[in-house]
């Protein structure tokens, strides 16, 4: 297998906490989804599909499942003999003290030993909470064919939407001109996905400059890009399209889980030439019971599913009772809803017991119901 | 490690019409995620034996596929290994292909196993067993030669063909015959074998120089009157993939799930191969009951009683029922399936109707376009 050039780092240390209860324990990156997969499995996959051999994921929140997760690099393909994925929280170093990462930039800075030895020509900076499949190395033509310092990926949202991200305006020739975060009057509707090619050189001189400044916040976006913009570097957009979505809160998580039970869904899971690839686990089957019925569904193995499922994601393990009934409502791995239960329009959280009869969520609540604790029988 | 272990194939008095001309048994899709040898490697994984020597037969390409590195089996990638015994020459002509044949024609691997004990078990039978533990008994009871055996009350329709045990009252082993269906009630015999390594050398070399035709169970047969072999009883599932209707009631029998249960436990995983295939969809018009189902499935019309495979395509208005559909099969919108084994790759895209009789299961071939 020839080296690729390109190193990737997945920026994974975020917390997420406006998904609440689901990531008190496990960072965002780790929050399962689509039946069997964990969020961070989409970048390592484009990673391996994209011909990426090494990649970095650096880890701080609540990091020991997702640690041990993505350093089991065989589950993506990533485990030949020039390739890996390796775990990278903050470290003590011989000339400096144990310290957080203090920014998405500062995260690489402290890092920059790993980068080196490798000797890469570009880094591909990634974010760890975002559901998209993305051929990084059609990016990377992209980047070398415009000669660019750095090419951002964007995305184009709905005009009226673009307040809320960070816009790229570019010229004529998809060369950035200005960068502007959460503009109130938004000149395009380029958003950034916050995937980044950079020539290693050039970032590896800017992050060394960043780490010295006092009043930076080492961050990509605040920091790095407008410097680099300030200073006339060549930036360039790469427009994706396509299936893309940050489940940053609970409505949304579901949201993109609810997605999946469109058959025209961009996303395509089935699509075997990029796969997407997630941890090997030892269970059955979906046992489907007598007293099932099942209209408009996502469930994968290790389900046992004797009630009815309209309109629902289950995740590995998810057992549902006789004549239970899920409705519009997500049940990540081993939830057991008990016989005679009704959970609708919710998102119920690993392993929690739903009680016989009990009733969870309602159809005309504005908001999806997160279920983190056991809900005790109705007898 | 005490003991290694050696998974055997089927000896030609076993045919299973239609799906073996394809590939061994052992490589057969079970119950829409697995392949039959699945269940002994798991079983000797979660035995604690990591060295598994499986003896390889004809058509070897999909079960060679299957195995790959052996590493999804659990087993240490230094301390362990998974080694395939191919037969040479005489393989081609079945009348020599012996598992004994086998057995000489691999001896050095056998002579350097890491172990004292040896566990043999079929590749074409599925049941759960901790050969542990049955070391354990056999070391204990100070047998040669210990057999695992399952006690059945429909010999005289299943298990046609396999062997069995007649036992004396100290669970000595008297003979081993065929069964020929004459009794409902018999103990057949698991193939399974638990000895030392030196008696299992011995017993190649001295079944070689009796009849170049020679199996492991004749030379057994033949010494079991001046040595110790005994019996021990298997409890829990069992079922042989020894003729097609085997295979088709096996699947069927696994479709309830308390049934299931007898042969899954969560401390007992069953490993397999990984197709990374994502979750299986079900549409709106979907309708399914006391079925199976693998991942990767897209889902429109309603199943009954039946087994779906990895990556399967069921149509919008299809009616299948009792069926058992291997993995990648496409069924094309408005089919009634009844009474089936349809094997891999094949899409019934033109035929309206196939209602086999429940009692002589009908079977599409492997890749067929109909």
């Amino acid at each position: 297998m020839a080296q690729s050039n390109m190193l990737a780092m997945i920026l994974a240390g975020g917390r997420g906490s406006r998904l609440h209860d689901l990531t008190n324990k496990v960072a965002k990156p780790a929050v399962s989804y689509g039946g069997k997969y964990r969020i961070i499995d989409f970048p390592l996959s484009n990673c391996a599909n994209s011909g990426i051999d090494v990649v970095g994921v650096l880890t701080q929140y609540e990091s020991v499942l997702l640690n041990s997760y993505v350093s089991q690099s065989g589950r993506w393909g990533l485990d030949a003999r020039d390739s890996g994925v390796f775990v990278l929280p903050p470290r003590e170093k011989a000339d400096a003290d144990l310290d957080v990462y203090r920014g998405t930039a500062d995260a690489i800075s402290q890092n920059i030993d790993f980068v080196d030895k490798y000797e890469p020509e570009y880094i591909l900076i990634l974010s760890g909470d975002h559901i998209y499949k993305m051929n990084y190395d059609a990016m990377l033509d992209y980047h070398k064919e415009t000669k660019a310092d750095a090419t951002i990926a964007v995305l184009p949202v709905p005009m009226k939407e673009a307040s809320r991200f960070g816009i790229m305006n570019t010229n004529e020739t998809g060369r950035i001109i200005e960068f502007e975060e959460k503009p109130p009057v938004p000149k395009s509707n380029l958003a950034s996905m916050g995937i980044y090619i950079f020539n290693w050189k050039t970032l590896r001189q800017m992050l060394v400059e960043d780490m010295a400044k006092e009043d930076s916040h080492h961050d990509f976006g605040k920091d790095i890009i407008p410097t680099l913009l300030n200073n006339g570097g060549n930036l360039y957009a790469w427009k994706f399209e396509g299936y893309w979505k940050d489940v940053g809160t609970i409505d949304s998580l579901w949201e993109a889980n609810m997605d999946l039970l469109d058959t025209n869904c961009e996303l395509d899971m089935n699509d075997s030439s990029w796969k997407i690839y997630t941890e090997d686990v030892t269970t059955l089957p979906q046992y489907i019971g007598a007293n099932a019925n099942i209209n408009r569904a996502y469930i994968t193995q290790g389900c046992v599913v004797d009630g009815e499922i309209s309109n629902s994601v289950l995740f590995t393990g998810a057992k549902v009772g006789t004549n239970a009934k899920i409705i519009d409502s997500v049940l990540m791995p081993n939830v057991v809803v008990e016989d005679g239960a009704v959970v609708t329009r919710a998102l119920i959280a690993d392993g929690v017991v739903i009680g016989k009869g009990a009733v969870v969520g309602a159809a005309d609540s504005e908001t999806i119901e997160l279920v983190a604790k056991d809900v005790k029988g109705v007898e | 490690m005490r003991a290694f272990g050696i998974i055997s194939s089927s000896g030609n008095h076993i045919y299973v019409e239609g799906m073996q001309d394809y590939r061994s048994i052992g490589a057969f899709s079970f119950l829409g995620r697995y392949r039959a040898i699945d269940f002994p490697m798991s079983n000797m994984s979660n035995s604690g034996i990591e060295h598994v020597e499986i003896l390889m037969s004809n058509n070897p390409r999909s079960l060679v596929e299957h195995l790959g590195s052996g590493r999804h089996y659990n087993i240490n990638s230094k301390r362990g290994k998974v080694q395939l015994l191919f037969t040479e020459g005489g393989a081609a002509t079945s009348f020599y292909n012996t598992n004994m044949t086998g057995f000489a024609q691999n001896i050095e691997s056998i002579q350097k196993a890491p172990a004292d004990y040896v566990v043999l078990a079929p590749g074409y039978m599925i049941y759960t067993q901790d050969y542990d533990k049955l070391l354990d008994q056999h070391i204990e009871s100070g047998a040669d030669i210990t057999l695992l055996y399952h006690s059945v009350e429909t010999a005289h329709e299943d298990f046609l063909n396999c062997d069995v045990l007649a036992l004396n009252r100290q669970s000595g082993v008297d003979a081993i015959t065929r069964n020929r269906g004459a009794e409902a009630s018999a103990k057949i015999f698991m193939d399974t074998y638990v000895m030392k390594k030196d008696l299992f050398l011995s017993l190649i070399a001295k079944a070689r120089n009796i009849s170049s035709m020679y199996t492991l169970a004749q030379i057994v047969n033949k010494c079991c009157k001046d040595m110790d072999v005994r019996g021990v009883e298997h409890t829990g599932y069992f079922a042989s993939l020894t003729d097609f209707k085997s295979v088709y009631k096996a699947n069927m029998s696994l479709i309830d799930y308390n049934n299931a249960k007898l042969l899954f436990d969560e401390k007992w995983p069953i490993y397999t191969r990984t197709s990374d295939s994502c979750p299986t969809q079900y549409f709106e018009e979907a309708e399914v009951k006391c079925s199976v189902v693998a991942n990767g499935c897209l889902i429109q019309g309603s199943l009954e009683n039946t087994v779906v495979g990895r990556g399967c395509t069921i149509g919008k208005d299809c009616v299948i029922k009792n069926c058992v559909i291997s993995s990648d099969v496409v069924i094309a919108d408005g089919t009634h399936l009844e009474n089936l084994i349809v094997d891999k790759h094949a899409s019934v895209l033109h035929t309206k109707e196939i209602v086999a009789d429940p009692e002589n299961p009908g079977y599409v071939k492997r890749g067929d376009i109909i």
